[in-house]
């Protein structure tokens, strides 16, 4: 079975992200990235494809050399192969299925997974995309995976239940957590990733079709206080509405 | 809930890709499988024996050790951040892979013959079996060349007599590195579980590393056959063991104080009293950036010393210095911890009495923190100051 796992690297969702002083895109300072979390329930996926019909799995991301860390990580979580394609500016999801679709087209994969999203820009399209572009059926949000010969067969999370869904290899599978537990790679075979190689290859060329005009920190919730309906409390506010909300 | 670890001055940058993955792997094994149990075990005063083959499975057991023996073939550097990310569990967790790793797989695997490497090191990598260190005795603590523990030369082997105490998991040990005097010479040997004559009672009623089985190993003619005799004389070789083993300390008791610090930031910030946060008060605030600002510096001794021992060029005197004084912070970090706490700082649900208690032992254990003091003391002077 050969076996594509698309990849991003996104912040730890433990870090605190700031917006850059443009306004546009977030402050890199200190932020922690770490492998896309659906990511590596597809990773998983796919590596226990390899395990159970033999074959190779692949991981490939489209970023700048940065990535490379998390292309690391795959290696040494047990995928065969990694690539990134290769780009420094800035660019959208579109950009990236283009690019994606065009790694994947003549490599004959029998089935590509990702993430059901990257929790950095959430923008949930790639899966959706991919499909549309390579001209291959595409599950989203799948929390179990049986796949016989070449038929496929997936549990997806819909509102309130689940829904079952089938369709034939080659086919794209988005990962919902849940899918499977994702295994730690082991100090061994992270040494060992260390000197395998990472293919390269250059973006094409195409124009992404959104921009990003502002970003922005969602404001502060502030805690509510609640007040008993005594004699005493109504004084408290009134002090309150004059000196914390300065609304009297 | 996953902790994000403090990095003030930037220090992952200091680190390799690989050094970073280990850590991660490290972190995330403990957000998963030790702090859901730890608390449990700890009240417990039993150690989880079921994360010695978690462990194992992830290559932590050999981490310095050759593949060809069943080890990871990471550096130092890669087993102080294991380390700390163990301890930033639990200091219990952490010795257990210390003893595995530096006190017995390390002198195995220096000191062992072809044979006995062959033998045990594969063993001891997938947990099959468990290691002990005996040094310790019940007279003599800071003073192990004092050991009456002795061996004596028969046909085929050697006849051992002694007890040792305090020793880290004796009681699940399969194989225990022991230290006892030939001819007035101290020198080690493997005693085996259920060898005649050798037995290794568990001590109760410990107050420090609950999660943690401490013993005694008490040797009464105890037949060694030649071939589990270890090839060095003299001090230097329990000395070379314990280097590696607090070189492993200073780094774990990071973690133990990256814990309790950020326990504290965030309770200090949702913790009100007099209409606001805790963490609002000067107070409370010196002793945050006091901490901060001694995690920040024991991760700078610690990169540096994983760097030095990556290079070959530690001095023990250097691993005594980031041993007392890391130690020594991170014990002092727990206690403030404890503090800004409140009541709810004595309780299970938060970490900070935890590592507080496991610090005493840490604080006292691979050479006491005065010990150390004078180690260095006569490091610069050149004058001993021990008698
Ligand atoms: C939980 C736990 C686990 C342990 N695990 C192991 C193990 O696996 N293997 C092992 O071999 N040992 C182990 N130990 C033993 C540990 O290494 C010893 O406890 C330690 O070396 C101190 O020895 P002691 O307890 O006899 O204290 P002592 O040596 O009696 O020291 C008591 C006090 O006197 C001070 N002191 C001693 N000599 C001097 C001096 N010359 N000048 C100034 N002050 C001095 C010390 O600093 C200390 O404050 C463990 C201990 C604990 C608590």
């Amino acid at each position: 079975m050969n076996i594509l796992v698309c990849v991003s690297r996104v912040p730890d969702t433990t870090t605190r992200i700031l917006v850059g002083p443009d306004g546009k895109t977030a402050d890199k300072t200190g932020v922690k990235f770490v492998l896309n979390p659906f990511d590596e329930f597809a990773l998983e996926e796919g590596l226990r494809l390899r395990e159970k019909n033999g074959g190779s799995v692949t991981a490939v991301t489209v970023a700048g050399e940065v990535a490379k860390d998390i292309l690391r990580t795959s290696l040494a979580m047990g995928a065969d192969k990694v690539a990134i394609i290769k780009t420094e500016n800035e660019f959208d999801s579109y950009f990236t299925a283009q690019n994606l679709a065009e790694f994947a087209s003549n490599r004959a994969f029998d089935i590509i997974l990702l993430g059901k999203q990257s929790i950095d820009y959430d923008s949930l399209q790639i899966p959706a995309y991919l499909g549309e572009l390579l001209g291959i059926p595409s599950i989203g949000v799948v929390s179990k995976l049986q796949i016989e010969g070449n038929n496929v067969s997936a549990e997806r999370d819909i509102e309130g239940g689940k829904e079952i869904v089938s369709a034939q290899l080659p086919c794209i599978i988005s990962a919902q957590k849940g899918l499977n537990e994702p295994r730690y790679p082991k100090l061994p075979d992270i040494m060992k990733a260390k000197s395998k190689p990472i293919e390269e290859v250059a973006a094409i060329d195409c124009q992404p079709r959104t921009t990003i005009l502002e970003m922005s920190i969602p404001s502060k919730k502030r805690a509510g206080v609640i007040l008993d309906g005594s004699d005493g409390s109504l004084d408290k506010l009134v002090t309150l509405l004059h000196e914390e909300a300065k609304v009297i | 809930m996953p902790i994000s670890a403090p990095d003030y001055y930037f220090l992952d940058e200091l680190y390799t890709e690989e050094e970073l993955l280990v850590r991660q792997t490290v972190r995330d094994f403990t957000d998963s499988e030790v702090l859901p149990i730890i608390e449990d075990a700890y009240q417990k005063g039993i150690f989880p024996m079921h994360l010695a083959q978690k462990l194992a499975d992830l290559g932590l057991f050999g981490i310095t050790i050759d593949e060809k023996y069943g080890g990871a073939g990471a550096n130092y550097t890669c087993y102080g951040l294991a380390m700390q990310e163990l301890e930033r569990g639990d200091s219990g967790v952490r010795s257990f892979a210390s003893v595995q790793n530096s006190l017995v797989m390390f002198p195995i695997n220096q000191y062992g013959s072809e044979e006995i490497k062959m033998k045990w090191l594969p063993k001891l990598a997938r947990a099959e079996a468990i290691g002990c260190f005996g040094l310790t005795e019940p007279d003599f603590g800071s003073n192990p060349g004092g050991m009456v523990t002795n061996a004596k030369k028969i046909d085929g082997g050697y006849l051992l007599n002694g007890a040792k105490m305090w020793i880290t998991n004796g009681t699940l040990a399969d194989l225990a590195v022991v230290w006892a005097k030939l001819d007035g010479v101290v020198t080690g040997f493997l005693v085996e579980k259920g060898m005649k004559g050798f037995t290794a009672p568990e001590m109760h009623g410990k107050h420090s590393l609950r999660a943690s089985v401490t013993s005694e190993l008490i040797f009464d003619d105890v037949e060694i056959p030649d071939g589990n005799r270890l090839n060095i004389n003299g001090l230097k070789g329990p000395l070379s063991c314990l280097t590696r083993a607090r070189y492993g300390i200073q780094y774990g008791v990071i973690g133990a104080a990256m814990s309790v610090y950020e326990s504290s930031l965030d309770y200090s910030k949702s913790r009100i009293q007099f209409g606001k946060p805790i963490a609002g008060f000067q107070i409370v605030q010196e002793k945050l950036v006091w901490m901060l600002t001694e995690i920040t510096k024991a991760q700078l001794v610690a990169w540096r010393l994983g760097r030095l021992m990556d290079e070959g060029r530690a001095t023990p005197q250097q691993v005594s210095f980031a041993k007392r004084n890391n130690v020594d912070i991170a014990i002092q970090a727990a206690r403030i911890s404890r503090d800004i706490h409140g009541a709810n700082g004595i309780l299970g649900e938060y970490p900070v009495m935890r590592h507080a208690a496991n610090l005493e032992s840490v604080r006292t254990y691979e050479g006491t923190h005065d010990i150390h003091t004078l180690i260095l003391g006569n490091d610069i002077t050149g004058i001993s100051a021990f008698e």
